[in-house]
C-alpha cells in the first residue's frame, strides 16, 4: 500500500512538474509578449499596424513611417524640390512650386491632417501647410503624391493650418505674423491697429479640389494654432492667438506682457452662409493655384485674382474672443466636441473650456470686453475646469478613446495624462528631450485609435550616435493602452516634425496605387509603345519621346543634336507592374534625374554645351541587365549639318 | 583455368568498380552525366514541348478550328501596346519572336508565361532556360487581363 502510495505520489509529482514546466513556458511567453522589444518588433516581411505622416519642418516635405516599428517608408516631396524623384525639377512638376512670388522651391511644412468623414479619418488625402510662403498642399493617399498646392494671399506665416473640419468641408490657414492687409509700404512701429491677421477658409470639393472661399480679416494678433469643433461643436473653429500686445520688437519680452491672450471662436458655418448669400467684399489678391493631373502626369499653375474678405464684425454672433492665459500654443478639441483645451505656454495651468458654457455665454451676451469690435467672453464663465500645475510649458493635447487627454510640456520635457472627467493628472512620462507636439493616431478626430502615442522632441542630444553638430529630431513611441504610459522606443525622424497624423494602415493600404495605366496616359509627349518613340526638332528645341522597359531605352542612340539646343527628354515607362520604376539621367544636366513610375511620362531638359558623344543611363536598378540600360547622344557643332537620326537595334 | 581466371578478374574488377561507384557520392556522379546531356540540348527557344502547360492559373484553352479574327485584331492591338518593346514577329529581339509559337508550346504555356512570368521562370524549367538563353533579361509582367492574354494568343495564330 505504502509502495503504491509512493508510486502514485511519484506520478503525481511528475505530472505536476511537467505541467508546471508547461505553465512556466506559457508564463515566459507571456512575459515576452509584454516586453517592450516585442511590442515594437515587426517581423521581416510583416507590415506595421499604423501609418504615421510626419511633417518635415524645414525639409518642406512629409516623411511616412510605420508604427510601432518607426521604420521610415517614404519621403513625400511637397513644398521642396526633391532630386530623388525629380519633383520640382521635371518639367511636369515645376509648376507645383509656382507662387505669386515666382518659383519658390522650398517651404517649412508644419501640420499634416488627414481628411475626415463624420469626424473619422477616411484616408483619402492628407493636407499640410507651408509656413514661410503661405500655402496648403493636398497629397493623395492612393499615390502618395502631392496633387495640389494653393497659395494664400494677404497671409504671412501660415502656422494655424492645415486643420480640417469633420466632413472635410474646409481647411483653415491662420496668419502667424500680423501684416498690413492689403500689403503696403508703412513704418513698422505704426503696426498697432493697422496690421491684420486674416484667417483663410479653403473649401474642399468632392474630388479634393481646393478653393479659397473667403478670408476673415481679424485684428492683427498672431494666430498660432487651430482646431475645428467636433461632433456637437461642429461648425465652429478655435484659434489661439498671441501678441495681443501688438508689439513689433523684442517680441520675446514685449509679446509676453498681457496676462491673457485670446482664443478666437469662429462660427465658420455662419460665415460661409453669409458669403454664399453675397456677403463680404471682393478685394485684390493674386495667388497661385497648382494642380497635378494623374492622366497627363503634368501640373498646371493658374494665377488667380481676387478674394472675398469678411469683416468679422459684420456677421452677427459669429466671432468671439475668449481670454486664455499667456501666449497660448495648442487649442485642442476633445472627441466629443465638448472641451476645448488651451495651452498657455507661459502658464502653469491648463485651461479647459466648455463648449456648452460658451454657447450659453454667447446667448446671454455675457461679454466682459471687446477687442476691435469683437466681443470678449468671460474667462470664468466659459471655463469647464483647470488642470492644476500639471507641468511647465504646456503645448499641445491629443486624446485617447477612453476619455483621457495627453498634453506635452516643453519646459519640463514630459507628457502628462489627465482625465477629461476630473481634470486630475493620472500619469506623467518624461520625454527625451523637450517635446513639441504629440500624436495619437486619430487623436484629433471623433474616433482616436488610442493604442500608441508619439512624442516629437525638439532636442536629441545623446539619444543616438553623434553625427556632428546637426542631429535628426527624435520621436518617442509610448504604449497608452494601459493605465500607465509606457515608453517603448526612440526613432529618428527627418527635418523637424512639428506635428504628425496617424491612421490605421488597413484604411489606406488596400487602395494604394501600384502603377499607372499606360492606356490612360494623356501626356502630350508620351510614347505609349516603342513604335511611338521619336525625336523631333522645332527650331533649337529637340523633343525626344523615349520609352523604357527592362532593360533598354528606345531610342538608345540619337544623332543630330547641336550645341545650344534645348533637349527635352520625355521618358515614358512602359512597364505595367508594381515597383518597376526606371530612372533617367544624362551627363552635365543642370537639373536632377527623373524617376519614372510604370505607365508615367516625365520630362527633363538638357542643354548640351560641348560637342561629343554623351551617355545617358537608367538610375534605378531595374533588372540583371540594368547596367546595360544606357544610350548615347551625339552632339555636333552649332552650325553642323548632322542629320537628326535616332535608332534602336540598327 | 584461364577462363576461370578471366572470370575472377572480371568479377574482381566489377567489385572494384562498384566499390569505386559506391565511394562516389550520387550527386557528383549525376553531375558528371549532366554535361553529356546538355551538349545535345537545343536552345530553349527552339525546343518543342506540346505537353507542358506551364505553371499558373491557365489549365486549359480551347482554340477554335478557325482563327477568331475579331479577337485576333484585339490581340494585335494589345500586343503592339504592351509587348513590342521586347518582342518582334520578324526577329529575335530582347525576347523570342512569337511567330509559330503554337508549333512549339501549348496555348496554356503561352498564356501562363504572359500572365505570370515571375512564377514561370521560377517553377517552369523551360521558362527558366529561356531566361538564361535571353541573357537573364526578365519577361516583364504587363498585367494583362486573362481576356487580353487570350486575345494576344489568338493574334499569335495569325503570325
Amino acid at each position: 500500500m505504502n509502495k503504491i502510495c509512493k508510486y502514485v505520489l511519484g506520478i503525481a509529482t511528475l505530472i505536476f512538474i511537467t505541467n508546471c514546466g508547461n505553465n512556466s513556458n506559457t508564463n515566459n511567453s507571456g512575459a515576452m509578449a509584454s516586453s517592450k522589444a516585442e511590442k515594437v518588433y515587426v517581423a521581416p516581411g510583416e507590415h506595421d499596424e499604423y501609418y504615421a505622416f510626419f511633417s518635415g519642418g524645414y525639409s518642406g516635405n512629409i516623411t511616412v513611417a510605420g508604427l510601432p516599428s518607426g521604420r521610415m517608408l517614404k519621403e513625400i516631396p511637397v513644398f521642396s524640390q526633391f532630386p530623388t524623384s525629380g519633383y520640382g525639377y521635371s518639367e511636369e512638376t515645376k509648376p507645383m512650386l509656382n507662387t505669386s512670388f515666382g518659383f519658390v522651391p522650398w517651404d517649412d511644412s508644419h501640420h499634416p491632417d488627414i481628411s475626415q468623414t463624420n469626424g473619422e479619418l477616411d484616408g483619402r488625402w492628407i493636407f499640410i501647410n507651408g509656413n514661410n510662403t503661405p500655402r496648403i498642399a493636398r497629397i493623395s493617399l492612393e499615390t502618395f503624391e502631392t496633387e495640389e498646392i494653393i497659395e494664400l494671399p494677404n497671409s504671412a506665416g501660415n502656422h494655424a493650418s492645415s486643420f480640417i473640419t469633420e466632413n472635410t468641408e474646409y481647411i483653415v490657414a491662420g496668419t502667424r505674423f500680423a501684416v498690413p492687409n492689403p500689403q503696403r509700404d508703412m513704418p513698422i512701429n505704426e503696426m498697432k491697429g493697422e496690421f491684420k491677421g486674416p484667417l483663410s477658409f479653403v473649401s474642399i470639393a468632392e474630388n479634393g479640389r481646393m478653393n479659397l472661399d473667403f478670408q476673415l480679416n481679424m485684428p492683427g494678433f498672431n494666430y498660432d494654432l487651430a482646431h475645428p469643433g467636433r461632433d456637437k461643436s461642429h461648425g465652429w473653429f478655435f484659434f489661439t492667438s498671441y501678441n495681443t500686445e501688438e508689439a513689433n520688437t523684442l517680441m520675446e519680452v514685449n509679446a509676453s506682457q498681457n496676462d491673457k491672450d485670446y482664443v478666437a471662436a469662429v462660427n465658420w458655418q455662419k460665415i460661409a452662409e453669409y458669403v454664399k448669400n453675397g456677403g463680404g467684399k471682393k478685394v485684390d489678391a493674386t495667388y497661385a493655384h497648382n494642380v497635378y493631373d494623374h492622366k497627363t502626369h503634368m501640373a498646371t499653375s493658374t494665377m488667380k485674382e481676387g478674394v472675398t474678405m469678411v469683416d468679422p464684425r459684420e456677421v452677427e454672433d459669429a466671432v468671439f474672443y475668449i481670454p486664455i492665459p499667456k501666449s497660448p500654443h495648442g487649442c485642442d478639441v476633445d472627441p466629443t466636441g465638448q472641451y476645448i483645451v488651451g495651452s498657455g505656454k507661459l502658464s502653469t495651468d491648463l485651461s479647459v473650456y466648455s463648449f456648452d458654457k460658451m454657447i450659453t455665454a454667447i446667448e446671454n451676451k455675457d461679454f466682459v470686453d471687446e477687442s476691435y469690435g469683437i466681443p470678449v467672453l468671460s474667462y470664468e464663465n466659459t471655463l469647464a475646469g483647470v488642470v492644476k500645475q500639471p507641468g511647465l510649458g504646456p503645448l499641445h493635447t491629443e486624446f485617447d478613446d477612453k476619455g483621457n487627454a495627453y498634453t506635452t510640456f516643453f519646459i519640463s520635457s514630459e507628457v502628462v495624462k489627465w482625465s477629461l472627467e476630473t481634470f486630475e493628472v493620472l500619469d506623467r512620462a518624461p520625454t527625451f528631450y523637450s517635446v513639441g507636439h504629440l500624436m495619437i493616431p486619430g487623436g484629433n478626430s471623433r474616433k482616436p485609435f488610442g493604442k500608441y502615442l508619439v512624442a516629437m522632441n525638439k532636442i536629441t542630444k545623446d539619444r543616438y550616435l553623434p553625427t556632428g553638430p546637426e542631429l535628426e529630431h527624435s520621436a518617442q513611441l509610448y504604449d497608452i493602452s494601459g493605465d500607465k504610459m509606457e515608453l517603448l522606443y526612440d526613432f529618428p525622424t527627418h527635418g523637424e516634425p512639428h506635428y504628425a497624423a496617424g491612421i490605421r494602415a488597413d484604411i489606406i493600404k488596400e487602395k494604394s496605387k501600384k502603377y499607372y495605366e499606360l492606356s490612360e496616359n494623356e501626356h502630350p509627349y508620351a510614347a505609349k509603345s516603342e513604335a511611338e518613340a521619336k525625336v523631333t526638332r522645332n527650331g533649337n528645341e529637340v523633343h525626344v519621346s523615349m520609352t523604357t522597359i527592362r532593360s533598354h531605352f528606345a531610342p538608345d542612340n540619337i544623332e543630330g543634336v547641336k550645341v545650344g539646343d534645348k533637349v527635352y527628354f520625355h521618358i515614358t515607362n512602359l512597364e505595367q507592374d508594381f515597383d518597376v520604376p526606371h530612372g533617367f539621367s544624362i551627363i552635365g544636366a543642370n537639373t536632377s534625374e527623373i524617376l519614372v513610375m510604370p505607365g508615367q511620362t516625365k520630362t527633363i531638359v538638357w542643354e548640351p554645351k560641348k560637342e561629343g558623344v554623351w551617355p545617358f543611363y537608367c538610375t534605378d536598378f531595374c533588372s540583371a541587365l540594368h547596367q546595360e540600360m544606357q544610350g548615347y547622344v551625339r552632339v555636333s557643332g552649332r552650325n553642323s549639318n548632322t542629320p537628326l537620326k535616332y535608332t534602336l537595334d540598327e | 583455368m584461364r577462363k576461370t581466371l578471366k572470370f575472377l578478374t572480371l568479377i574482381i574488377t566489377m567489385i572494384l568498380f562498384s566499390c569505386g561507384g559506391n565511394d562516389k557520392k550520387e550527386g557528383i556522379s549525376s553531375d558528371k552525366k549532366e554535361p553529356v546531356k546538355e551538349e545535345v540540348k537545343v536552345p530553349a527557344s527552339e525546343r518543342i514541348n506540346l505537353n507542358n502547360k506551364g505553371v499558373g492559373t491557365i489549365t486549359s484553352v480551347d482554340l477554335g478550328l478557325v482563327v477568331d479574327q475579331d479577337m485576333a485584331a484585339h490581340g494585335k492591338e494589345v500586343y503592339d501596346r504592351m509587348c513590342t518593346a521586347c518582342h518582334k514577329a520578324d526577329k529575335k529581339f530582347i525576347g523570342p519572336s512569337p511567330k509559330g509559337i503554337l508549333q512549339r508550346r501549348t496555348p496554356e504555356w503561352v498564356m501562363n508565361m504572359i500572365l505570370d512570368p515571375e512564377r514561370m521562370v521560377k517553377e517552369d524549367p523551360l521558362a527558366k532556360d529561356l531566361l538564361m538563353e535571353f541573357n537573364g533579361s526578365p519577361m516583364a509582367n504587363q498585367n494583362l487581363t486573362k481576356e487580353e492574354a487570350r486575345a494576344v494568343l489568338e493574334y499569335f495564330r495569325t503570325l
